[in-house]
């Protein structure tokens, strides 16, 4: 929105997993919590004040960014995918598969931002080295697990993946 | 983790960002990445009156090959220079830094110019660029000036950007064949921010002579430090990893580097010698050095 | 006691989790996605100043704020609210603990003034425009140095820092003494160590119309904070409901009713309303009760052969600025382990627990485990290199032997079973422990820093009281098991209906785990030191072995057969011999409810059973590691790590493997990194995740994981608790590592972290000392 008037709220457009939303918020407003508290689209979590734990992660625009560091109006026009929107009601997507199948959680509340990176990961990426796994978490943190069967999750994950693009 | 309210403007165009900007002067912040802005207004260390965003400015991000130079538009997300084919194939020394940054979530957003006009002596880019010799396109409503990173940097989160001014670009001279360069980075363990890096940019004779060396410190003091008796000490000598250590050595002469609650002032000295070893020699072989 | 398993396999198998699929989705439900109508938020102002008084506070221009509906502050609340904290040691001194500081602070993270209003950013707004004038009182950080004489006092009212001494004494340990051909000296320093559980603190608290109170609180102890809150409020216990829904992790630190809490709980009754308060990363940093910050100083009596023949310990324990429920467990721990897993009968323990002004401490995953474990074994390893025995000959001399268990320690208490020789041996095995030796040598030829460590040790798990079940079997032949224990990443509704499933011989899906509502579930303790399996899992089999016995005498009933002739069959029971003469669980509820029942027997089919073992389960290791320093930079690399842990009978190896890695993810941070730090004046350094180093997926080094079985006699599923084994033995084997590869420097101490900074000042002082 442009304009020289100071305003208490500003209009956005935002599509939300496929949904579009129309709403007036105020410009401190960061991202999370228009979608956590606006949208009631709870499975983004924060975990920090210092963007640095990643719980928050979402895709905008196809790229994997932390909903705590970015405001509301800042996503205006642009397409967002939450965790919620990664798979239709009642499936899974693969990495969400991984994640079960490896057991990759514990707690659960690092869960959607890792699997939110992954899938971006993997999208970019789609046989990456354990290293290169690793190297993308970088901006996630878990308390629980100890990575390790995140890593073979996202392992896991990238592999049906792979046998699904061959087979379709 | 609740930003203080402030106004908020989209600019369209680089005029109405300039207009804007005039109109509200020091009460007014630039927006891009926001990845250095709004962690601090989050913890309201910043707390400005108003916010003037850039990021639906047209023609402000991308990478094309400009003469002599590579042109980066200062709202090109480090994603993308770490990416970018062309900055791959010519300077790859900077697309190492540019993928060094935080993590994958915080180089899809942080801008080039972002990271350049904030200025933080922990940052990656401005190190890099130093070494390289970028200069940097400022415009303002009495039109452009061009910077040299010498004397853009100034300390702490300052720089030569005049209030009224926006950065829009960045110059990268294009290294001449036979040239290399290189940047290496001690992250701190928690922030993952710069504790010392080193950015190296050799010029190196077919016969293995080094024909110019620039090398650049991160976090050794306000601003990016030259490593100036380093490089008169590569000056002109066959690249072998003695003549280069030995260099390297001399890097953190006359610095006097701040410290820490997790490093102190000897240790960033000790290890400036070593990334810069590191730097110098990635980028001697990158230039064709055998090493 | 049932040990004998039936055949569907079921306890043991590496089950996926029935907990996943909806966090996977992220349908979890946190208490912060709890949203009522009505809710206001608290925001709650805190002290930067590690020790000081309060001169004023001005509320005027918060309360000006629109949408600000209260504002509170010490005065407002009556004396007679405090955290409340039990005399664990006869004697200790408890000064109060007031949700909202009352004239003072004594540590930085000190809640001084709480604002409501109708949004979180309203009421930080409010909380920001808060003006407290504060007038500097001296403070005093580091324990050691609060026990000298004229330090500060961390709490004036107080007359000096000792919250409490403690000692344990056994044998003649002068004599021990007296007749020792060397003695070993140590002192070691474990950092300060922040849990940093991802999912901050929080509470919605929701008053309603009857005049009860509802909580949805981040805690580890559902039951506990119930009654902790009604007893800090005054308010009638039995008019509580504390539920913990999706709690995102807690290592201990979610176990305290925090100062938050009571505020929200306060306000809400006050306001009619409900309120929600959730930490942000930065309170949850001063404001969780932080783990380890114990100074240990011992001495080791040994004969020339490497016997030992007694120890003294002395530990400074620092307990930060106020207590809560369970700031001294970490220190009852550390003297109930000290002799590790050695004969030595002489031992003389003491604590000194010491007021600071800093961040109060309490369990954090391993609880002084890992304190403990870090002194014995270091201690062991610089005995051995002193008296230039091998490191593997000096414990294997000195290990309690299998035949020993049950086997009372210098400490005087019972480790129940083990084979610490196996463990060790297995250890090596894994390892190529000769193969690892070599290595080292030929890189200390080249003078490269690379050394090896091993560390033995064992854990207690358990503890705390007793642990509530209750199975009961619905109308429709399905299970509700009610525990005590509530789960925050554990896997409690995997790992119960597996065990359940099993005992019951249904499958996993007809039976239902519920926990975490003070409403629903029987009295219960929670979930931490290792317990969940031993304690709630052994009061659950107990309920059911309950329910069984009813369910077979029913059957018997029902089928016209004597009792014992009935045994358990899939989905319920049959006649033993008789093809074809079975009934269902659901035919045996419908009996149950519906009256057709033997003679005087009580309508219903459900149990429930409290159980407390009484004593702890010892769980054991061995760990070997490989390190090399890189001299320039004082980078400390783990090249191989092998974990050997003996948890007893394992229930879900997956689970125990997430346990494990977990556990070893919060070593690697204290040896490599985390280290909260407070500055000369008590201010804090080292307050957020830009200053306070958590591993990443990248730090996690290469890792064998092995096991042993060792099954403890003394609860009903043979298990032993393994949350914690990592966690309590890694850092001393890296410590030994460490200090391997260090040695041919002549460096024989650095505490933890290993930080490269200050490993290298380490070498470099070394290396000065040596060549000048
Ligand atoms: C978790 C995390 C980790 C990080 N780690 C690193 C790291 O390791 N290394 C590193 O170098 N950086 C790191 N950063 C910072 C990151 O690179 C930022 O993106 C960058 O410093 C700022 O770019 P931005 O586009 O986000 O700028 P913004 O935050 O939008 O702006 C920063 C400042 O620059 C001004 N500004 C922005 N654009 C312009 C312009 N075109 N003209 C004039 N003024 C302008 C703004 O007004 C503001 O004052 C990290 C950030 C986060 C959140
Ligand atoms: S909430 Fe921690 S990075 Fe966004
Ligand atoms: S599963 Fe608990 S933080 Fe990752």
């Amino acid at each position: 929105m442009s304009g020289k008037m100071e305003r208490v709220t500003v209009p956005i457009n935002v599509t939300v997993n496929g949904v579009k939303h129309e709403a007036e918020v105020e410009p401190r407003l960061l991202l999370v919590y228009f979608l956590r508290e606006h949208l009631g689209l709870t499975g983004t979590h924060v975990g920090c004040d210092t963007s640095q734990c990643g719980a928050c992660t979402i895709h905008m625009n196809g790229r994997a960014v932390k909903s705590c560091t970015v405001l509301a109006v800042q996503a205006d026009g642009v397409k967002i995918t939450t965790i919620e929107g990664l798979a239709p009601e009642g499936t899974l997507h693969p990495v969400q598969e991984g994640f079960r199948e490896k057991h990759g959680l514990q707690c659960g509340y690092c869960t959607p931002g890792m699997i939110m990176t992954a899938v971006h990961l993997l999208e970019t990426n789609s046989s990456p080295t354990e290293e290169e796994i690793r190297h993308a978490l970088e901006g996630n943190l878990c308390r629980c697990t100890g990575y390790i069967h995140i890593v073979e999750a996202i392992q896991w994950a990238a592999q049906r993946m792979r046998s699904s693009h061959v087979s379709s | 983790m609740f930003p203080a309210s402030f106004g908020y403007f989209a600019a369209r165009s680089l005029e109405e960002a300039l207009e804007l900007l005039t109109e509200y002067g020091e009460d007014a912040k630039l927006l891009a990445g926001g990845h250095s802005l709004i962690p601090a207004m989050k913890l309201r260390l910043a707390t400005p009156r108003y916010l003037i965003d850039l990021g639906r400015v047209p023609g402000l991000s991308g990478v094309r090959i400009d003469g002599e130079a590579l042109a980066i538009g200062a709202l090109t997300a480090h994603a993308d220079v770490a990416s970018s084919a062309i900055i791959r194939q010519r300077l790859p020394g900077l697309a190492d830094a540019a993928s060094v940054i935080g993590d994958v979530q915080v180089r899809n957003r942080g801008t080039i110019g972002g990271s350049v006009a904030h200025a933080d002596p922990a940052a990656d880019l401005p190190v890099i660029l130093t070494a390289l010799g970028a200069s940097f396109v400022l415009a303002s409503p009495s039109g452009k000036r061009t910077v040299a990173a010498e004397d853009f940097f100034i300390d702490f989160y300052t720089t030569a950007l005049a209030p009224n001014e926006v950065l829009t670009g960045i110059r990268v001279p294009l290294p001449p064949s036979g040239a290399g360069a290189a940047y290496a980075k001690l992250p701190h363990p928690a922030s993952g921010y710069v504790v010392v890096s080193a950015g190296a940019l050799i010029i190196r004779q077919p016969s293995g002579q080094c024909a110019s060396a620039r090398v650049a410190l991160g976090g050794m003091a306000g601003r990016p430090l030259r490593a100036g008796a380093t490089e008169t000490a590569l000056q002109g000598k066959a690249l072998t990893p003695q003549v280069i250590a030995a260099a390297a050595a001399k890097a953190a002469e006359g610095s006097d580097p701040i410290e820490d609650a997790y490093a102190s002032a000897e240790y960033k000295r000790q290890v400036a010698a070593v990334y810069a070893r590191r730097a110098i020699e990635s980028a001697a072989k990158r230039a064709g050095q055998k090493i | 006691m049932s040990t004998e398993h039936t055949a569907t396999g079921l306890i043991g198998a590496p089950i996926r989790r029935v907990e996943d699929p909806v966090l996977v989705t992220g349908k979890g439900c946190y208490v912060d996605d709890i949203h009522l109508p009505g809710m206001l938020h608290l925001a709650v102002l805190l002290s930067p100043h590690p020790h000081a008084k309060i001169v004023s506070i001005d509320t005027s221009a918060a309360r000006a704020i629109p949408g600000v509906r209260s504002v509170l502050t010490g005065a407002d609340i009556s004396e007679r609210v405090n955290i409340p904290a039990p005399m664990v040691v006869p004697g200790m001194k408890i000064p109060p603990h007031p949700p909202l500081a009352r004239g003072a602070v004594h540590a930085a993270g000190t809640p001084v003034a709480a604002v409501v209003a109708q949004s979180r950013a309203l009421a930080q707004d409010a909380a920001n425009a808060i003006e407290v004038e504060y007038e500097s009182l001296p403070a005093v950080t580091d324990a050691e140095k609060a026990l000298e004489p004229g330090a500060p006092l961390a709490r004036t009212e107080l007359d000096n820092n000792v919250c409490f001494l403690s000692t344990k004494t056994n044998g003649d340990v002068e004599k021990a003494f007296a007749q020792a051909d060397h003695i070993c000296r140590m002192h070691i320093a474990s950092p300060r160590l922040v849990a940093m559980a991802i999912e901050p603190r929080g509470a919605v608290a929701k008053p309603e119309p009857a005049g009860d109170l509802t909580m949805w609180l981040s805690t580890q102890a559902p039951h506990r904070a119930r009654a902790d809150l009604a007893t800090a409020l005054g308010f009638p216990e039995h008019r509580i409901r504390v539920i913990a829904p999706d709690v995102g992790g807690g290592f201990g630190s979610k176990g305290p009713l925090y100062r938050e809490y009571v505020l929200a709980a306060y306000l809400a009754l006050k306001l009619g309303r409900p309120v929600k308060w959730i930490a942000t990363r930065s309170e949850d940093f001063v404001g969780v009760i932080q783990g380890r910050d114990q100074a240990m100083t011992s001495e080791l009596a040994l004969k020339k052969d490497g016997t030992m023949l007694g120890l003294k310990a002395r530990v400074v324990a620092n307990l930060g600025a106020y207590l809560y429920a369970n700031t001294t467990t970490p220190t009852q721990r550390m003297m109930g382990m000290a002799p590790g897993c050695y004969q030595i009968q002489n031992v003389h323990v003491e604590v000194a627990a010491v007021f600071t002004n800093t961040v109060p401490t309490g369990p954090y995953r391993g609880a002084g485990r890992p304190e403990a474990v870090l002194n014995i074994e270091r201690l062991v390893d610089k005995a051995a290199r002193e008296l230039g025995i091998d490191p593997l000959e000096i414990r294997r001399k000195n290990f309690i032997r299998p035949e020993q268990f049950p086997y009372r320690t210098g400490v005087n208490v019972e480790y129940d079973s083990g084979d610490y020789e196996k463990s060790l041996s297995e250890a090596l095995r894994l390892s190529d422990y000769q193969e690892l030796i070599r290595y080292r040598d030929e890189a200390r030829e080249r003078g490269e820093l690379v050394g090896v460590g091993v560390s033995t040790f064992v854990e207690p798990s358990g503890g705390a009281g007793f642990e509530s079940g209750t199975v009961r079997v619905e109308r429709s032949g399905e299970f509700t098991i009610l525990t005590g224990s509530s789960s925050h990443g554990q896997g409690h509704e995997t790992v119960y209906a597996q065990v359940a499933a099993e005992k019951l011989r249904v499958s996993m899906d007809q039976v239902a785990i519920r926990h975490g509502d003070t409403l629903a579930i029987q009295q219960g303790v929670g979930t931490f030191a290792s317990r969940s399996a031993v304690t709630g899992g052994g009061a659950m089999v107990i309920a059911i072995d309950r329910v069984v016995e009813k369910a077979r005498r029913i059957a018997g009933h029902l089928l016209e057969a004597a009792a014992e002739d009935i045994v358990q069959a899939d989905g319920g029971f049959a006649v033993a011999g008789v093809p074809g003469k079975a009934v269902t669980w659901r035919q045996l509820a419908a009996a149950a409810y519906g009256g057709r029942l033997p003679r005087g027997m009580e309508p219903g089919l459900q149990e429930t059973a409290f159980f407390d073992p009484k004593r702890d389960a010892w769980a054991f290791g061995s760990h070997v590691a490989l390190v090399r320093i890189d001299r320039e930079t004082g980078r400390l690399a783990i090249e191989k790590l092998v974990l050997v842990d003996d948890c007893g009978v394992i229930l879900n190896p997956l689970i125990v493997e997430g346990q494990i890695h977990g556990g070893l993810a919060q070593a690697l941070g204290e040896i490599l990194g985390e280290h909260m730090i407070f500055g000369d004046e008590g201010e804090v350094l080292t307050g957020s995740l830009m200053n306070y180093a958590v591993p990443r997926a990248s730090d996690m080094p290469p890792l064998i994981v092995g096991e042993t079985v060792t099954p403890n006699p003394f609860n009903p599923l043979g298990v032993k608790g393994v949350g914690e084994a990592a966690t309590n033995g890694a850092p001393a084997v890296v410590a030994n590592a460490v200090m391997d590869a260090l040695a041919p420097l002549g460096i024989d101490h650095i505490d933890m972290p290993y930080t490269a900074p200050k490993l290298w000042a380490a070498i470099r002082e070394a290396e000065a000392k040596r060549k000048g």
